[in-house]
C-alpha cells in the first residue's frame, strides 16, 4: 500500500479529550480501510520531535476543545510548514468563540438567538442576583447557559425558571470564566455538516435530533437517549434553506474542508444558528459521519477525498 | 442525495430509492439496534460527562489524586521475570492449562499463611480463588441478591462494590461511619428499622481496614459488636479486606472472620499487596456458601487463571513477600504524610481523615462547595480527584472528595494538593457570588476506570 502519510492528532489536554480520542480512532480506521498510511498521535511533548522526524504529508487535527480548536495547534503546524485539514488559525480562533461566531453570523444576515456574554467577574462587581434578573427581563425564559468556548455540551444547561439560573451559571463557570447566556429557542434541532473536497463547500443531509431532555453529553455519546433522523423530517424548501445557511456560515467564517453548524428551526420556521464546529465530532454517534453515510458516502472515501483536497491546497 | 437510510441491523429500514424525490425516514435511529433488548439491570450503565473528564488524568501534566492503582515501582521485576520464565519452562503444561474451579490447591494453602497475619484460621477447602476480589464480590452478590433485596453498606462505600450491587438491582442502605469505622448504634438502628419495614437485608458489606474511600479503620473494640449485631439480625457480613496488611503502624487488627466463621464471607486480594495485573483474589466462606461460590464461579469463568495463580504461588514461595509488603507500607506512609502535610498547609479550612494505612484520605470540603461541580475546574488546573458522590448509592457525598496518595510521588502529591487549593479557592468565590446549593443535580456517578493512575 502506498499513498500519503497522514498524522491524525487526537487527545490533547482538554475536557473533551475522551471524545477527541474516539474521533481520532474512527477517522484513522476509515482512512486505513482505503489504504492511506495513517498514524495517530497525542498533542504532547513528543509531538514536535515526531513531526520533525516523520514529516507527514498531512496532519489531521481531530482535537476538540482548548488548543486543538482555538487555532494554536494550527499556528504551530503552519510554523512547521506542514499542511493540515480544517480551518486555518484565524478562522479557528473566530469560530472557537461562540459570541464572536454569533456576531459574525448575525452580521452576515443570518439568525441566531439573542444573547449576552458575561464574565464571572461581572457578577461579583454588579451582584449576581441583579445581573441575573436583568438578564431574565432582557432575554426572557427559557435560557441556554453555556461556556463561551468549548463543545460536547459540557457545562451547558437549559434554564426554564429563574431559580435554576444560579446553578446553571456555576455549571458553566466550572468550565471557563466567561458564560454565554442566550434565549433557548424551542423548535426542531438540526445539525448540518458541510464538506469541501475541492469543489466548494456543500451541505450533507441535515440530521434532526430528538432527545428526551437536552442534547447533553450523555445524550450525545451514549446510544439510546437520542433519536436521529437523517435526512431531517423537513420539507424540501426548509431542507434547502438550512443547507444554504450552513454553507453560508462555513463561508462567512472562512472555514475549510469540513464544519458542522447546529441550528434550531423556530416555530416561525426561521433557522437560528446555535453553534459552529470547526472540528466536528467523528465518533460512532457523531452527526457528520451519520450525515455522510445517509448521503451514500463511504466514510473512508469521503475522508480520503478531504485528505486529497487538503494536500492539493498545500 | 441517496435516501438509503436505516439501521445497519435492519431494525428500521424505510423503502429506499423509490419514486419520491426525497425519501423521508418514517422513524429515526438511536444508533443501537439492540436498544430494546437490554436487561433492566443495564439501565444505570452509561458513560457520564464526569467519567469522560478523567480521560486527561493519565497525562503526565495532570497530578491524579483520583486513581487507585498501587505503585509497583518497588517490585523486583527482573526476579519476577526469571521466575515466570522458569515457571513456563518447567510447569508450562499446568500453568497454561485449565485448572480447578476453586483454585490451585497450593496457592489456597499459601493464602492461609497470608490470612494468618490477621488472625484467620481456615482450611484450604474454605478458600475460593477468584479473578480479583472484585469477582468474589460479584459472585457473592449473584448468590444472595434478588432485585430489591437490601444490602447494608457503609456511608460512604467502595465504588466498585456499589457498581456490582446496582448491576444486581440491590437496594443499598447506607449506615454512617466515623473515625473508628462503622458506627454500631447506627447499624443497630438501621437493621431494626429495616426489619420493622419488612425489608429483607441479605448482607452487610464492610471494608473494615483503611476504608476506601473514607480512610478509617473499624476499631478493635467495635469488631465483636458489629458481628453480634449482624448475628442477632440474621445478617451475613461480607468483610472486604484488600488493604489490611498495608497498615502504617503496629500489627494488623484481627479480621472479623477470625472472630466468627459462620456469619462472615471474607474477601482478600493480592492486588494491593503484590500486583493487580495477575487479577488474583479470593473468598473464604462458610462451607455451604463456598460450594455455591465454586459453582457460580465455574459458570462465570470456568476457572481462575492458572498462569496467574502459579506465578503468585511461586512469588510467595521464592520471595520475601512479607518484606515486600513492609517496603510498600513504608512507601505509602511517606506518601500519606506528604498528602496530610500538604492539606494542612494549603487547605486548612477543609477537614480530612488521617488514614493509618491503605491508599486514601477522605476530605470534607469547606461549606457550600460541591466536589462534583468543581471537577471541570480541577481538570483545567491539571489535578484530578474523585467526587464523594461516587461512593454513595443515593446521591449524597457532594461535600466530600476522595484523594488517593498511592501512585504519585510525595512531591507530586504536594503539587497536586497545592493546585487543588487554588481550585477550591476559585470555586469558593463562585459560591460566594451565586450562593450555596448551586451544585449540579445529584445523580449516580460512574467511577473512573481501573487503570487510572
Amino acid at each position: 500500500m502506498s499513498g500519503p502519510t497522514v498524522l491524525v492528532l487526537a487527545g490533547g489536554l482538554s475536557h473533551e479529550r475522551d471524545v477527541s480520542l474516539r474521533s481520532g480512532r474512527r477517522v484513522a480506521e476509515a482512512l486505513r480501510s482505503t489504504g492511506v498510511d495513517v498514524s495517530v498521535h497525542d498533542v504532547d511533548a513528543d509531538l514536535l520531535p515526531l513531526l520533525d522526524e516523520v514529516r507527514p504529508a498531512l496532519v489531521w487535527p481531530l482535537l476538540h476543545g482548548a488548543s486543538g480548536e482555538d487555532g494554536s495547534v494550527k499556528d504551530v503546524l503552519e510554523m512547521c510548514g506542514l499542511p493540515y485539514v480544517g480551518a486555518d488559525p484565524r478562522a479557528s480562533r473566530l469560530a472557537w468563540s461562540k459570541p464572536v461566531t454569533k456576531t459574525l453570523v448575525a452580521s452576515a444576515g443570518l439568525h441566531t438567538p439573542r444573547f449576552v456574554t458575561l464574565p464571572q467577574s461581572l457578577f461579583r462587581e454588579l451582584g449576581a442576583n441583579q445581573v441575573l434578573s436583568t438578564v431574565t427581563s432582557g432575554l426572557g425564559l427559557p435560557l441556554a447557559v453555556k461556556p463561551s468556548r468549548g463543545g460536547s455540551a459540557l457545562g451547558v444547561t437549559i434554564v426554564r425558571t429563574a431559580d435554576e439560573l444560579p446553578r446553571a451559571m456555576v455549571g458553566s463557570f466550572a468550565y471557563g470564566d466567561t458564560a454565554l447566556i442566550e434565549e433557548a429557542v424551542d423548535g426542531t434541532e438540526v445539525a448540518v455538516s458541510v464538506v469541501d473536497t475541492g469543489d466548494g463547500p456543500h451541505a450533507l443531509p441535515p440530521v434532526e435530533i430528538v432527545t428526551d431532555g437536552s442534547y447533553d453529553y450523555d445524550a450525545r455519546y451514549v446510544p439510546g437517549r437520542t433519536e436521529y433522523f437523517t435526512p431531517a423530517r423537513l420539507s424540501d424548501e426548509v431542507t434547502a434553506e438550512v443547507c444554504r445557511v450552513a454553507v453560508q456560515v462555513h463561508r462567512t467564517l472562512g472555514l475549510r474542508h469540513l464544519s458542522r453548524t447546529d441550528l434550531i428551526l423556530d416555530p416561525a420556521g426561521q433557522a437560528q444558528v446555535l453553534d459552529v464546529n470547526t472540528a466536528p465530532g467523528m465518533t460512532e454517534t457523531s452527526l457528520l459521519p451519520q450525515a455522510a453515510v445517509a448521503a451514500g458516502h463511504d466514510l473512508g472515501q469521503l475522508y480520503g477525498a478531504i485528505v486529497e483536497a487538503a494536500l492539493a491546497q498545500s | 442525495m441517496t435516501p438509503d437510510h436505516g439501521d445497519r441491523m435492519g431494525q428500521v429500514t424505510p423503502a429506499s430509492g423509490s419514486a419520491a424525490p426525497v425519501e423521508r425516514p418514517p422513524s429515526g435511529t438511536r444508533l443501537d439496534p439492540w436498544l430494546g433488548s437490554y436487561a433492566d439491570r443495564t439501565h444505570g450503565m452509561r458513560a457520564s460527562e464526569i467519567r469522560a473528564l478523567f480521560a486527561v488524568a493519565n497525562r503526565p501534566e495532570v497530578v491524579s489524586l483520583a486513581g487507585g492503582m498501587p505503585n509497583l515501582a518497588g517490585l523486583p521485576l527482573d526476579d519476577l521475570a526469571e521466575s515466570a520464565q522458569r515457571l513456563v519452562a518447567s510447569r508450562g503444561q499446568t500453568a497454561l492449562q485449565y485448572g480447578s474451579g476453586q483454585g490451585d490447591q497450593t496457592l489456597r494453602e499459601q493464602i492461609l499463611d497470608v490470612m494468618r497475619l490477621e488472625g484467620i484460621s481456615a482450611h484450604p477447602d474454605d478458600v475460593v480463588v477468584t479473578t480479583g476480589s472484585q469477582q468474589a464480590l460479584d459472585l457473592v452478590t449473584r448468590l444472595f441478591i434478588n432485585p430489591g433485596d437490601v444490602i447494608v453498606a457503609e456511608a460512604p462505600s467502595y465504588v466498585g462494590a456499589l457498581g456490582v450491587f446496582r448491576a444486581y438491582e440491590a437496594d443499598v442502605v447506607h449506615v454512617p461511619l466515623d473515625a473508628h469505622g462503622l458506627v454500631p448504634e447506627a447499624l443497630e438502628e438501621t437493621l431494626t428499622r429495616l426489619a420493622a419495614q419488612g425489608r429483607t437485608v441479605k448482607f452487610l458489606y464492610s471494608v473494615p481496614n483503611f476504608h476506601n474511600p473514607a480512610g478509617v479503620t473499624l476499631s478493635r473494640e467495635r469488631r465483636p459488636r458489629i458481628l453480634e449485631i449482624a448475628r442477632r439480625h440474621g445478617v451475613l457480613l461480607v468483610e472486604d479486606n484488600p488493604y489490611g496488611l498495608l497498615g502504617f503502624s503496629g500489627d494488623p487488627l484481627p479480621a472479623m472472620r477470625s472472630m466468627e466463621a459462620d456469619g462472615v464471607i471474607y474477601l482478600g486480594s493480592f492486588s494491593k499487596t503484590f500486583a493487580p495485573g495477575y487479577r488474583v483474589g479470593w473468598a473464604v466462606a462458610p462451607h455451604a456458601v463456598r460450594e455455591k461460590l465454586v459453582l457460580a464461579s465455574e459458570s462465570a469463568i470456568l476457572c481462575p487463571s492458572n498462569a496467574s495463580q502459579l506465578a503468585i504461588s511461586t512469588y510467595l514461595t521464592e520471595h520475601d513477600w512479607k518484606g515486600q509488603i513492609k517496603s510498600f507500607r513504608e512507601m505509602y506512609r511517606e506518601r500519606r504524610d506528604a498528602m496530610i502535610g500538604a492539606l494542612k498547609e494549603h487547605v486548612p479550612d477543609a477537614s480530612w481523615t488521617v488514614p493509618d494505612g491503605g491508599f486514601y484520605t477522605w476530605v470534607r470540603l469547606p461549606d457550600g462547595l460541591n466536589a462534583q461541580a468543581m471537577l471541570p475546574r480541577a481538570i483545567t488546573a491539571l489535578v484530578a480527584y474523585v467526587s464523594g458522590t461516587a461512593f454513595y448509592a443515593d446521591g449524597q457525598g457532594a461535600d466530600h472528595m476522595r484523594l488517593s496518595f498511592c501512585y504519585p510521588t510525595p512531591d507530586r502529591i504536594r503539587e497536586g494538593v497545592r493546585r487543588l487549593a487554588g481550585v477550591i479557592s476559585a470555586e469558593r468565590e463562585l459560591v460566594e457570588i451565586f450562593g450555596t446549593g448551586t451544585g449540579p443535580e445529584r445523580r449516580i456517578v460512574e467511577p473512573p476506570a481501573p487503570d487510572l493512575a
